[in-house]
């Protein structure tokens, strides 16, 4: 049985958590196909074709797919899923929107945010905040499956180029159209694939702190910028920044964490991070007992230090 | 308009939970349970429909055994009107996953014709975060997952969602399931006097044969593990001694 990953794109480039899923989908067995599916997005299919052990590309093209929500590529894939054992969707808002759908409409169970391929149907994915990990086999005929981009490898570029096939784009599904779209124009590394994030937490007291203290600090670390929960709900910077259990889940070279008191679902969402620095000045913060360096600091005076000590 | 919320009762948020020593699953003995907290949040956006004219009755379901009667006893003392457990009893619900609520939520919207259903995006126990979309998908519904804001016009619904790039605003036909993030709301606190009224409003208790829905588990939990714990950290005494160990210790900096 062949795998089929969902390409999660923004019509003009591939997402870099596709590749880790790709990743996680040659672990399968089988040969994998992509499915690219939106509006003059042909850019998308080339980039996916190339990708290592890729060996097709379904290519569904049409403007009506130019904001096509989990209702419409829910039918699209599932006019399409016949022939595979495995669906496979990054972990991102974008999979986890479109996933369980399609799971429920084949009337399978889904598997969330996959850490682990043991066997083609045996996979391990945390609960409870990543305080456990647990191990499941699925008994149904057609698996479908979230994985956790940190988790996997992002795939190389292949040596050859698979064959991009052209299928017929869907009907679209009614019920939900697309108004709006807010996203801060950013020049940053992707936070989900960052190799040094810089973080805030509420120790940081103002938005207004949060970027005059961490930007210049991640600009000098080319780092991308992430913040705990505390920090967004207190208004400092958009959600998107939030990093935790129902945030981004991050596993960079080097996490910074700066003026984070470290609750468990902010540390569900970056204890995977090769290096933790914190920074803050409670000694009992529980950040400490995951950093790997901890430094029981003022941080209005010790974010200023190190970026002079590194710049 | 009936707006129907669903609501998980789940190990309370603050609580560390340990695997059992035999590794076949987390230790729950003992141990502070509580509404999933983006079902809180589901709860409080439905009773503002509500208080601003838009929802006619609030429905608060469970699916569980009937220890979520407590949990739909909480719903109600926050202003729920009413309340259904689907009552799976202790094996039942022990093996719930989300495909069977997803159905059995379905059975109930059959039942009682919602306008509008709201769910939190993930319990915190199992971190599935799939329900509603399962719920849209065999109610045939649109849905609008991660919501941080929603406005009912008439019998659309316009509903921001938190999405990975920043924020993006749909508008769905009702009847539509949408689930909460952490930003729509924040939940009030019971007070006593809604407590005690609580206790007094009607809560229907629905056997899960009752529904015809298979709630057999379809993914079988082979076993539980600790994720192998980071190795202790340093204390480092000031920031040049930092700088120095991520240089020349982690290599992680140049």
């Amino acid at each position: 049985m062949n795998v089929l990953v969902i390409a999660e794109h923004d019509h003009k480039s591939l997402a870099p958590a596709t590749r880790n899923t790709v990743s996680a989908a040659c672990r399968l067995g089988g040969e994998v196909h992509v499915l690219v599916a939106g509006c003059d997005c042909s850019g998308v299919a080339v980039q996916a074709a190339a990708l290592a052990g890729v060996g097709r590309v379904l290519l569904a093209d049409a403007p009506s797919l130019a904001g096509a929500g989990a209702e419409t590529l829910a039918a699209l894939i599932l006019a399409h899923a016949s022939g595979y054992g495995h669906l496979l969707a990054p972990a991102s808002t974008f999979g986890k929107n479109l996933m369980p759908r399609v799971a429920a409409l084949l009337d399978v169970a889904q598997i969330s945010d996959v850490v682990a391929i043991e066997t083609p149907d045996t996979f391990v994915r945390p609960i409870y905040a990543g305080n456990a990990l647990a191990t499941v086999r699925s008994a149904d005929g057609v698996k479908v499956l979230t994985v956790r981009p940190t988790a996997f490898e992002p795939g190389d570029e292949g040596p050859a180029s698979a064959p991009v096939e052209a299928i017929t784009p869907p009907q679209t599904v009614g019920g939900a159209r697309l108004v709006g779209r807010e996203s801060a124009a950013s020049t940053r590394p992707d936070l989900g694939a960052a190799a040094i994030v810089v973080s805030g937490g509420r120790g940081l007291g103002s938005g207004e702190n949060y970027h005059r203290l961490l930007e210049p600090l991640a600009d000098r670390l080319n780092a991308a910028l992430g913040a705990s929960r505390a920090a967004v709900d207190a208004g400092f910077v958009p959600n998107d920044y939030q990093v935790g259990q129902t945030g981004r889940i991050v596993a960079p070279r080097l996490y910074i964490a700066i003026g984070i008191s470290g609750a468990i679902q902010h540390l569900a969402g970056m204890k995977d991070s090769r290096v933790i620095v914190a920074i803050n000045k409670d000694p009992e913060a529980p950040i400490f007992q995951v950093a790997d360096y901890g430094l029981v600091a003022d941080l209005f005076e010790a974010v200023p230090q190190f970026l002079e000590a590194i710049s | 308009m009936k707006v129907l919320v669903a609501v998980k009762r789940v190990v309370d948020y603050n609580v560390r939970v340990r695997v059992k020593a035999d590794g076949s699953d987390v230790d729950l003995a003992n141990v502070k349970m509580s509404m999933n907290p983006f079902d809180e949040i589901a709860v409080e956006e439905a009773i503002r429909l509500r208080e601003a004219g838009v929802a006619s009755e609030v429905v608060a379901v469970s699916c569980g055994s009937s220890a979520a009667q407590e949990t739909l006893r909480s719903a109600m003392a926050l202003g729920a009107d009413r309340a259904i457990l689907v009552d799976c009893g202790e094996a039942g619900a022990a093996g719930l996953q989300p495909l069977a609520v997803a159905k059995l939520l379905k059975a109930v919207c059959d039942r009682e014709n919602p306008g509008l259903v709201i769910c939190g995006k993930q319990a915190i126990d199992d971190d599935a975060n799939q329900t509603g979309q399962m719920l849209a998908a065999l109610a045939g519904w649109p849905q609008a997952t991660f919501a941080s804001r929603l406005v009912v016009e008439g019998s659309t619904a316009r509903v921001t969602r938190e999405v990975d790039g920043g924020l993006e605003t749909l508008e769905v036909d009702l009847p539509a399931v949408v689930t909460t993030d952490l930003r729509l709301n924040e939940p009030r606190y019971a007070t006593l006097p809604n407590i005690m009224k609580a206790k007094k409003k009607p809560l229907d208790i629905l056997p899960v044969a009752d529904l015809g829905v298979d709630i057999a588990p379809r993914l079988a939990l082979l076993r539980v593990a600790e994720p192998a714990p980071r190795q202790a950290g340093v204390r480092v005494a000031n920031v040049a001694e930092l700088v120095h160990k991520l240089r020349h210790e982690a290599k992680v900096l140049p």
